[in-house]
């Protein structure tokens, strides 16, 4: 048991640092999803399913496409404008 | 390992500070915001998890048998929804910044008086 | 200030501040002993109490209701912020497409992404209904069964049948079953003074714990949040979408 909880920590930290590492937006949402899900199991092993479902329905599905849907719409005024500046 | 969980609190919300501040790209800097957040979720629990506890719901088992505290469960739980909504208007903001200025760099928002 | 020596001062803040956030997080309890009364308290109590199964549910709707109504406002203020953000924008933009729009249109969305994901916007309807109904009886609640119910109308769009929703016009939808979930918090609130206890009582008969009319209001607000999470959500998923379908040719989103 501790050795399943000291993993998911780490697997928490480790993730969480890779979402900030990764710096292309695009690919970040979906680091960002899988981050989601690491926490939600996370929050599954400290027994509080509520917060787990609650993390996974939000974190793992509804954030990550909000993100993309930001992006798709900048990406939409980038083409009707013509620029082509840094992402 | 009895404070590693406050240990990997500190430290997220550390890179997701880290992020924020060197990043070049809004929507970039926004989910290394949300990141940060979660890092109080983790305190959160870390704080009420009783070791051999179950969760805290009396269906099937009796009243009386050991579990975790309910109080930062319903803490959590509202506030990962709440966050993700106001993550949703930071980057509407985003979006209109890009409309406006032609980037999403942090940089090149400042000098609009060229 | 340049980017280098922002970086630069950051760590060393970084550094000071990570050092006197571990030296306080050492001085709290070990992880895994659970100090504090309340959380044993509250288990006790709270199931014969309120008759709620769900102890977290009993929390969130009944011992802290008022911190949840606040949750609930902060997400109605942070959907209409986005609506008043992007609604503007969508004036503008509201144009006829010009020729660059002409040959990028929506990749047709593959048979089996449009069957399988109409045939699951059923399920996944009713499986939201029953995580926010039955809230105070197993995991769940209106929070995340709202956010379940939401994703229903995102597989709509996902299918490829963004026109067929749109002719339901989801923004109309979405700002009546928010406005509707958050007076309907607050008339439930109203409840419990009308019938002489404090704002938020819980006033309705409480049931026996484990049927699924228990706990006097519990279900109610579920019902009230759930309605205003989705409702929420799909107005969120309606601004954003909108604004990324505006300059493609309505007849070629197949």
């Amino acid at each position: 048991m501790i050795a399943l909880e000291v993993t998911v920590f780490l697997l928490v930290a480790a993730a969480g640092t890779a979402v900030v590492l990764t710096r292309d937006p695009l690919n970040q949402a979906i680091v960002a999803s899988f981050y989601g899900l690491v926490l939600g199991i996370m929050f599954f092993v400290y027994q509080a399913p509520d917060v787990a479902l609650s993390q996974i329905t939000v974190g793992a599905v509804a954030l990550p496409l909000m993100i993309l849907l930001a992006l798709a719409k900048v990406r939409a005024l980038r083409g009707g404008n013509g620029e082509d500046d840094d992402r | 390992m009895s404070h590693l969980p406050y240990v990997v609190a500190a430290w997220l919300l550390l890179v997701g500070l880290y992020g924020v501040v060197t990043s070049r790209n809004l929507v970039h800097a926004i989910t290394c915001l949300s990141v940060a957040q979660s890092s109080t979720y983790i305190l959160l629990l870390s704080v009420g998890f009783e070791r051999g506890g179950t969760a805290p719901i009396f269906l099937d088992v009796p009243v009386g048998t050991k579990a975790v505290d309910p109080v930062v469960g319903a803490l959590a739980l509202t506030d990962i929804v709440v966050g993700a909504t106001v993550s949703a208007l930071l980057l509407a903001l985003a979006v209109q910044a890009y409309k406006h200025h032609g980037s999403l760099d942090p940089e090149r928002l400042g000098r609009e008086q060229d | 200030m340049t980017p280098t020596l922002r970086r630069r001062v950051f760590l060393v803040a970084a550094v000071v501040a990570g050092a006197l956030l571990l030296w306080g997080l050492t001085g709290l309890p070990d992880y895994g002993v659970y100090a504090g009364p309340y959380g044993d308290v509250l288990n006790r109590v709270a199931v014969a109490e309120r008759k709620a199964a769900n102890v977290v549910a009993a929390v969130t709707f009944d011992y802290r209701g008022i911190d949840t109504m606040g949750e609930e406002f902060i997400l109605f203020a942070a959907v209409l912020g986005v609506a008043i953000l992007l609604r503007a924008q969508r004036d503008e933009t509201e144009q006829p497409p010009d020729e660059d729009a002409a040959d990028r249109h929506a990749p047709a969305t593959s048979n089996a992404v449009r069957v399988v994901g109409l045939a699951l916007v059923g399920p996944v309807v009713l499986f939201g209904l029953y995580v926010v109904t039955h809230g105070h009886l197993s995991p769940g609640g209106g929070f995340q069964g709202g956010v379940v119910l939401a994703t229903a109308a995102l597989l709509v769009y996902l299918s490829g049948e963004y026109v067929t929703l749109r002719r339901v016009s989801p923004e109309v939808i979405g700002d009546l079953a928010e406005s509707t979930g958050a007076a309907g918090y607050v008339a439930v609130g109203l409840l419990g003074v009308a019938a002489g206890a404090t704002f938020l009582a819980n006033v309705l008969p409480l049931g026996e714990p484990g049927s699924l009319l228990s706990a006097g209001t519990i279900p109610v607000l579920n019902l009230a949040v759930g309605l205003e999470v989705a409702g929420g959500f799909v107005l969120l998923l309606s601004e954003f979408l909108e604004q990324t379908l505006v300059i493609r040719r309505p007849g070629e989103v197949t």
